[in-house]
């Protein structure tokens, strides 16, 4: 049904005034500050590839803060996933209570990013918190969990998995929509449980595990406030994520060229890393015919 | 003879057939049992991890703070409100009662600027044809996927510029323009799926676009609408670099800075009153995840959802 362009136009407006003012002009703008140097005080000032040869050749900074960056997403995210899709698995199966499981499962993720989960963290994996009192019982020594640079970064991974409720709903809805009647021929032509799970399930569920894995790629790439509130980038800066990097140049020093400059960086990875995923993804996702929408 | 050998001969196979089929079966109802079991057994103890620091949390506000390190169970042993008590009044001017104040004054406009905007937007998506369609969609997904972290230092310089700083309104704005793509996405998946014959017929009795998506689309909507004020609710209650970047008076801190405050300020020892400001903050969450799971469960199974 067609109407007139220019009422569609009309109810698109919000949409696309909020598209070039809060996006695109702000994308570009921060393409050219990453170029100036500029400290909101007077106008940016021209310098070049100044800020990008500071970052790559003499920041050490920097250098440690991307490689913990990447260290903590590739921590985060296969096992945040793996762990979502185990559970979700193991929810499949028609048992009772399900749904009461599935709730209690998701609770964490509800209040994901809450200020309050970031300082409960802080408490119980405190060197006399809660998890060490818990340890003790079984007669293991405390362990240092934020206090030392090994550790650290590992205890706020645990954060996030702890949060894996959303995607193992994604998941569950996923394994929900199978066709049983795959299994059951399956198990007439002698496939074990785990055959099954590979061959049939896994390759049936591979656009929402695509599908996870950039979301959760994304937002792991953005962590803020766990580092912010738990450890504040440290001990020794080992838990110094890039987003922190950026708040801290940007909104502490207010060197919003210096700043701008790494979050393009960090952006130009996300999207690299995107753009693989999206590109390896005909390889390995699988699109049932009549389910391609 | 030789047919009566055949029948006891069948007979004894067929015994012996069914002896160990029924062998096989009780064996795999016991395999079954076990295995029904070994999952139980995970999943009470995943859910068991999941929320017992959430149910220590609520036992530990009521501590007092020399119990909580040295106390793992629920139960204090000498329960005081005095965490509720000294938490409440802050060491700032203000009470908590003012931070929630905040919270719910950034959180009411923001969120009826996104069902608005976000509405709009997605009936234009899904009912109307207009030059740059498939573009403008596709510019959906990509600032669903594009990284905040790119745009927030010009939206900041923006917004300093426009002398909104230490304001409400960077918190609000973007939103009533549909700046949250994944709403959007959302909306016009669940429109697409609805038939518009009710709008045909609307439109034959005479009514006008806006008359349509006013009586016809937005009542059709009810639910994925419900799930987008929620997840906004959620999302907002929680947002903290939004407000950290924006707001620079303690009089307009929400809760979500105000326990970041809490935790500078307060005293070293007195955990409790953090711990109970904490319990506090969640709970206006917990609350509404409570009273509408379906909205939730439903909203992220059918468009995905970061978190």
């Amino acid at each position: 049904m067609k109407r007139s362009r220019l009422l569609g136009l009309a109810y698109l407006s919000p949409y696309l005034i909020g598209l070039m003012v809060f996006t695109m002009i702000p994308f570009a703008a921060s393409f050219y500050l990453s170029f100036t140097d500029y400290n909101l005080m007077s106008s940016p000032r021209w310098t070049g590839l100044e800020n990008y040869i500071e970052l790559f050749f003499h920041d050490r900074t920097f250098r440690r803060s991307l490689s913990v960056t990447l260290l903590y997403v590739f921590l985060t995210v296969p096992l945040k996933l793996g762990f979502a899709l185990f559970i979700a698995y193991i929810l499949n199966y028609k048992l009772r209570f399900i749904n009461l499981f599935r709730t209690a499962f998701y609770v964490p993720s509800i209040l994901g990013g809450s200020i309050a989960i970031a300082v409960l963290w802080r408490y119980i994996f405190a060197y006399e918190g809660l998890v060490n009192m818990l340890l003790a019982y079984i007669g293991i020594e405390p362990i240092n969990w934020f206090g030392d640079p090994t550790n650290a970064l590992f205890t706020l991974t645990l954060l996030r998995m702890w949060q894996f409720g959303s995607a193992m709903v994604i998941f569950l809805a996923a394994l929900q929509s199978i066709d049983k009647s795959l299994y059951e021929a399956a198990a007439i032509d002698g496939a074990s449980k785990a055959h099954s799970f590979i061959f049939i399930t896994i390759p049936l569920i591979t656009p929402v595990i695509f599908f996870n894995l950039i979301m959760q790629m994304v937002q792991a790439f953005q962590e803020f406030n766990g580092p912010y509130i738990i450890t504040q980038g440290g001990p020794l800066k080992s838990t110094y994520l890039l987003p922190l990097y950026i708040y801290d140049e940007a909104f502490k020093r207010f060197d919003m060229g210096y700043a701008s400059a790494i979050a393009w960086v960090l952006f130009v990875i996300i999207m690299a890393l995107t753009l693989v995923a999206f590109w390896s993804s005909k390889k390995w996702v699988f699109y049932a015919g009549d389910k391609r929408s | 003879m030789s047919n009566l050998s055949d029948i006891s001969d069948v007979a004894t196979t067929h015994a012996a057939a069914l002896a160990e089929a029924r062998d096989a079966n009780n064996r795999q109802i016991r395999n079954a049992r076990l295995s029904a079991a070994l999952r139980y057994v995970i999943l009470f103890g995943v859910g068991l991890l999941m929320l017992y620091p959430l149910i220590w949390l609520v036992g530990a506000s009521f501590k007092t703070n020399s119990e909580i390190f040295a106390n793992p169970g629920f139960l204090p042993n000498s329960p005081t409100l005095d965490g509720y008590q000294k938490g409440w009044e802050t060491s700032t001017p203000y009470t908590f009662g003012r931070f929630f104040l905040n919270s719910f004054l950034i959180i009411v406009p923001k969120v009826i600027g996104t069902a608005i905007s976000c509405t709009m937007v997605a009936y234009a998506f899904a009912r109307f044809d207009f030059p740059f369609k498939r573009v403008l969609f596709s510019s959906v997904i990509a600032i669903l996927l594009l990284p905040n972290v790119v745009t927030r230092i010009p939206q900041y310089i923006l917004f300093r510029d426009l002398g909104w700083l230490d304001s409400f309104l960077p918190l609000w704005v973007p939103s009533a323009f549909a700046g949250d793509a994944f709403f959007v996405f959302m909306l016009v998946q669940f429109l697409r799926a609805i038939p518009d014959d009710m709008e045909q017929a609307a439109r034959v009795d005479g009514a006008n676009s806006w008359q349509t998506l006013i009586y016809i689309v937005v009542p059709m909507l009810g639910p994925a609408l419900i799930s987008v004020c929620l997840f906004q609710f959620m999302w907002t209650m929680n947002d903290f670099l939004g407000p950290l970047i924006y707001l620079s008076s303690v009089d307009k801190y929400p809760v979500s800075l105000a326990l970041k405050l809490s935790i500078d300020t307060t005293e070293a020892f007195e955990w409790n009153r953090i711990l109970a400001m904490s319990v506090l903050t969640i709970t206006p969450a917990l609350i509404v995840f409570f009273m509408a799971q379906k909205y939730f469960i439903e909203g992220i199974s059918a468009g995905g959802v970061k978190g």
